[in-house]
């Protein structure tokens, strides 16, 4: 590779963030990762980082025993080397800073990325999940709601799918016409559909209304989703920014929907704040629990002032009245932001969990990841930094969804298919770029880099592994008894997402985790059930294997440093025992 | 005195029960001695008994006849009681109010309690000071049994029986005494077998603004390390709190007379302080119109979380001199009967892989906690609702207990006991049929002749159909030293104890129970497998060496 200078350096140090503790060991520069190993043979551990991975890489200045390299993730790792020469430091950082700024789409991970497979199976690992068959799964279309071409081209809206779903009634000029009074052209359309009330979750971007405009195709659009549900005389329409924001749109010719135009209509300020306040957020977030000797006041103060679980709890609220309005009122509700892709993603992606059981299985919340966050058009290059950076476009609007996702499997430990290790994967490689699903803004943006044809799929690499993944107390009749999830959003339940934000935080983590005993000893079941069965056909006297498990004991107390002993009689370092308990985050390469 | 004159109306009909999460019952109340009943009269309804020491405040509220008490309990629970008619319901109120405080420990309900079941194993005796000698015993020769203290003058605090350096005279130990705030001279505590190194504990010194000092003391203590060692103390008080307490009397040991020592000092609040946070915390808890915001700066306003990573981080550096630094630890505090317990109880939890079991933890309990002197009955006289000016209540014990559910939380496989043990020894040391947790010292009780005129709590506890209940389905013993993560990221609020009342376990509890199913498959499976191994074995030595395909 022409961007590296400097393949290889020895004797590199990488120092733990919160301890006093360092390793040496050597670092290679690959045209893809940044590896780290150690030297220690008998503990050898082993870190690769991704390119795509790096967030931002800062040299410090020069100390005495070398040149300190800083690398944060954005999978909220953070490594610090010291490299013994500056040279070499200079050539590494040099090269990264190069590397971590592909400036083509050609030149990210998943052009190059090759787990040996053949074209069938690339194409069928494409093929695993099918949005057709999914609104099929919802009862549409149906004698109220129907396909429409009118998007084929993506003529109407350049940053919607192709096929979209909407009333029976919508004419196409009235679809062209309600799109022309929408933000980008994002006219609503249907993305959830309740069967059992007949009541519709739509979605669309903010009005071009201004401060008295109207357009008679779109008040004819959202009569027309009123009239495709015969259980409800109105509509919800939920505009999920705080309404000072709404009201400012309207300055630029934009806003929301004038309650006198439209019949009907029950709107609603939400209040989820933007995507400039939610970056700003989960920087102050990470700045706080990234601290050395962090105080517990420091933290709950720090906790707090980064306002990350307000907004975390916003989102749930917002999800849970619009359950709540469509699965008991059975009203119909129209969702929108600004441009319909960010907080509407959020809301209707989560709302659709709280009410249907389907997305809380493993392909369920693939399905609705695909659906409600990548046909729809949430912009994942921009919002993760995956080409030609703009700092402002960044944003942590998907790892948002994941939380609430968490803090929902927290109160209902029963209701998912999935654990978080599930949920960690899946944002790992919404940052990796080593799969094609996220990449892009756009479906028309994915087709024009024919990512079907030249890089694979996410999903069914994580099917490949589902065992990884499983909740083991997960349990399908869950389901019957709690169709629709009601979780509580007293403030108390809102908790921190360590094993997220500390994932490569190894010493903040329990030593020993029950979800993954729990999940060997059903494993461990299933091979047992095997062998009673063999056992008693009595064929032959099979070698039996005995199943063992790991479970992480003890660890170094040196590591979590309890203060003043430092060095006070010559600190002595333990091999820690422990072993790396989210592996699942480390890259397959 | 009779209870009768107490109870001013003994029973009123038609009372209506309201509790979090839970359908209204309504049904006829009655008070007894020791209890609140509240009786539907009906099948299969629950009722509720309370006991009246369980009580921590009531309030009262009127909405024309309709009286409502609502009664809060030192569990943290709260519930409502809508009572028919004005004067029933004041008569109920004040009746409560008596019984719930009465001053006399004889009059309490483990005096008046008669166990229903069979005791086998009498509590009283398990846990007796030669016993644990004996084990120490067998590991070192350097420590003897001292009975200087037989008839508590020597300390009124301590046992009978105390575990001495073997070189240290009993005349020494009086000296000792004398220097040591409450008579409270340095005794062992824990020795660490691995590698020989020993904790104790003790109160302060009293060197006083003069600088006084008792070269029998620094005799004491030099006598527990070896030849060329040092060791450390661990004064639980900050600096400036242990300088103030010159003034008073107390003090800490001056480098120059300990030359081998190293002190230490850290912060742990003092017991009035731990009271306003329980107070506090509870507040927060309860209050379910809490923003985000203001729910945080509440949990953080309360300090309770602090106050639990100070304590753990205090036990972590203690066990960790022991342990890696190979020294030995001297902890002590002011008075060494609650800061000093919890730090030295807590390192024996990460060092001491007995202290894990359920047995060994009772008998940690007893022996740091009971037999050691920390004032159960004053420090649980009320609990977080108490309305009065405190006086010597607080959460010493409560803390401890949340500082080993910390540690349960990040080593979920290295306990024999699951939460709900430690929730239970919560709910016994504030309010009991037992007698375990009455008095304040081994005098006290023996004094009120608990164990012939009370029932233990472990000879309940211990009884096969009651542990169940306390055993951790993942619970492999683990002969190894545990440190836990003392960063606040790793520590967590207690909801089995703080939002027990104020949330819905449904959802919590079936996932919990479904663990433990897999878990008794898996044991199941293994007995099969294994059994079924063993008839095939038989058949092949009956039967010659089957054919393999």
């Amino acid at each position: 590779m022409e961007h590296i200078r400097t393949p290889k350096v020895e004797q590199v140090k990488l120092l733990d963030r919160f301890s006093n503790k360092s390793v040496t060991g050597t670092l290679h520069l690959t045209a893809t990762h940044l590896i780290f190993v150690e030297s220690n043979s008998t503990s050898a551990q082993e870190i690769w980082i991704l390119h795509h991975h790096i967030a931002s890489v800062e040299k410090l200045s020069l100390k005495t025993n070398g040149c300190p390299l800083l690398i944060q993730c954005r999978n909220f790792r953070l490594v610090h080397f010291v490299i013994p020469r500056e040279r070499d430091c200079h050539d590494i950082y040099s090269s990264l800073l190069r590397l971590l700024r592909p400036v083509s789409y050609d030149e990210l991970y998943a052009f190059s990325y090759n787990p040996k497979q053949n074209d069938q199976q690339r194409e069928e690992g494409w093929q695993l999940i099918d949005l057709a068959a999914e609104f099929e799964r919802m009862g549409v279309p149906c004698d109220q709601w129907q396909l429409t071409d009118v998007n084929r081209e993506y003529k109407v809206c350049k940053t919607y799918p192709r096929d979209l779903y909407v009333p029976i009634m919508a004419s196409k000029p009235i679809i062209v016409g309600s799109s022309k009074f929408r933000s980008k052209g994002r006219f609503p359309v249907l993305t959830y559909f309740y069967q059992e009330k007949k009541a519709a979750v739509c979605r669309c971007s903010q009005p071009l209304s201004g401060f008295s405009a109207r357009c008679l195709e779109d008040e004819h659009m959202l009569q027309a989703i009123s009239k495709a549900n015969h259980n409800s005389r109105y509509i919800y329409v939920m505009d999920t920014r705080p309404k000072l924001n709404a009201l400012a749109n309207r300055a630029a010719g934009k806003g929301y929907e004038n309650e006198d135009n439209y019949s009907n209509i029950r709107f609603q300020f939400v209040g989820i704040e933007n995507i400039h306040v939610m970056r700003g957020s989960l920087q102050k977030l990470l700045e706080v629990v990234g601290t050395r000797s962090l105080s517990m006041t420091d933290y709950l103060v720090g906790l707090e002032n980064s306002g990350w679980l307000r907004h975390i709890k916003a989102i749930m609220d917002a999800a849970i009245f619009l359950a709540k309005a469509v699965t008991v009122e059975g009203a119909s509700v129209l969702v929108h932001c600004s441009d319909g892709w960010d907080r509407t993603a959020q809301v209707c992606a989560l709302g659709s969990l709280l009410m249907d059981p389907y997305y809380r299985t493993i392909k369920g919340f693939m399905v609705l990841i695909e659906k409600d966050w990548i046909s729809f058009g949430h912009k994942f290059a921009d919002r993760c930094d995956q080409l030609d950076p703009d700092p402002k476009e960044v944003s942590p609007i998907f790892t948002q969804f994941l939380e609430c996702v968490w803090q929902l499997t927290e109160q209902f430990p029963q209701a998912f298919e999935f654990s978080e290790w599930f949920l960690i994967q899946i944002h790992e490689h919404v940052h990796s770029c080593q799969f094609g699903n996220f990449l892009g803004n756009s479906q028309r943006q994915r087709e024009d880099l024919q990512l079907k044809e030249r890089t694979y799929s996410l999903w069914a690499h994580l099917l490949s592994e589902k065992q990884n993944y499983l909740n083991p107390v997960y349990s399908p009749s869950f389901a019957e008894s709690h169709p629709v999830l009601e979780p509580s959003t007293q403030a108390y339940h809102f908790k921190f997402w360590r094993n997220m934000y500390h994932q490569y935080d190894r010493s903040m983590h329990p030593r020993q985790s029950i979800l993954k005993h729990v999940l060997t000893l059903k494993d461990s079941n299933r091979e047992l059930e095997g062998t009673v069965q063999a056992l008693k056909t009595v064929s032959s006297p099979q070698e039996f294997v005995q199943c063992e498990y790991i479970s992480t004991k003890g660890s170094s107390a040196t590591e979590n440093g309890y203060g003043e002993l430092m060095g006070s009689f010559g600190s002595k370092n333990e091999p820690g025992a422990v072993t790396l308990e989210f592996g699942v985050a480390r890259m397959t390469c | 005195m009779e209870f009768a004159e107490l109870i001013k109306t003994p029973r009123v009909d038609g009372v209506v029960l309201h509790r979090p999460f839970m359908p209204t019952v309504e049904g006829t109340l009655c008070l007894t001695g020791h209890h609140l009943i509240l009786s539907s009269r009906q099948d299969n309804t629950e009722e509720l008994w309370l006991l009246h020491a369980n009580i921590d405040s009531i309030e009262k509220r009127f909405v024309g006849s309709l009286g409502t008490i609502i009664v809060k309990c030192k569990d943290l629970r709260v519930i409502q009681l809508d009572i028919p008619g004005m004067e029933e319901c004041l008569n109920i109120a004040s009746s409560i109010e008596a019984l719930s405080t009465l001053d006399s420990v004889s009059l309490m309900y483990p005096f008046f309690y008669r166990p229903l079941f069979e005791v086998i194993e009498d509590g009283w005796q398990l846990f007796v000071p030669e016993e644990a000698f004996k084990d120490l015993e067998s590991m070192t020769d350097e420590w003897r049994l001292s009975e200087v203290n037989k008839d508590f003058s020597v300390c009124p605090s301590y046992p009978s029986l105390l575990t001495v350096p073997k070189d240290i005279d009993d005349e020494s130990l009086c000296k000792a005494a004398s220097f040591r705030h409450g008579g409270r001279f340095p005794v062992l505590s824990y020795y660490h077998k691995k590698n020989g190194m020993v904790m104790m504990r003790a109160a302060q010194p009293l060197t006083g603004t003069n600088g006084r000092r008792c070269k029998e003391d620094e005799k004491l203590i030099n006598a527990t390390l070896c030849a060329g060692k040092r060791g450390y103390i661990i004064d639980t008080r900050t600096i400036a709190v242990a300088q103030q307490a010159k003034a008073r009397g107390g003090g800490f040991e001056q480098e120059a007379n300990y030359p081998q020592w190293r002190r230490i000092h850290k912060a742990i609040e003092r017991s009035n302080v731990l009271q306003e946070g329980l107070i506090k915390l509870v507040e927060a808890c309860n209050d379910q119109s809490h923003s985000m915001d203001r729910w945080l700066s509440k949990l953080e306003a309360s300090n309770w979380q602090s106050n639990v990573k100070e304590i753990l981080t205090t036990a972590c550096l203690a066990a960790q001199c022991i342990d890696r630094e190979g020294a030995s630890v001297l902890v002590h505090g002011t008075e060494g009967t609650d800061s000093t317990l919890q730090v030295t109880s807590l390192a024996q939890i990460i060092l001491d892989p007995a202290c894990r079991t359920i047995r060994g933890f009772e008998a940690l309990i007893e022996r740091e906690w009971l037999q050691a002197g920390h004032p159960f009955q004053q420090r649980c006289a009320q609990s977080a609702y108490s309305n009065g000016k405190p006086r010597s209540e607080a959460p010493v014990f409560l803390l401890f207990l949340d500082c080993v559910w910390q540690i349960l939380r990040q080593f979920p496989c290295s306990f024999q006991f699951n939460e709900n043990f430690l929730i239970m020894l919560f709910e016994h040391a504030y309010a009991s049929q037992f007698g375990t947790f009455l008095g304040n010292s081994v005098a006290e009780r023996l004094k009120l002749l608990l164990s012939q005129k009370t029932v233990s709590l472990w000879s309940w506890v211990n009884r096969p159909q009651e542990l169940e209940r306390f055993l951790n389905p993942l619970y492999e013993p683990n002969n190894l030293v545990i440190w836990p993560s003392v960063a606040p990221q790793s520590l967590l609020l207690w909801e089995g104890v703080f939002l027990r009342w104020n949330r819905s376990t449904k959802c919590l509890d079936e996932a919990y129970q479904e663990m433990v199913h897999i878990i008794e498959y898996n044991k199941e499976l293994q007995n099969k497998v294994n059994s079924l191994r063993r008839q095939l074995a038989q058949l092949e030595t009956e039967d010659g060496p089957l054919q393999t395909p």
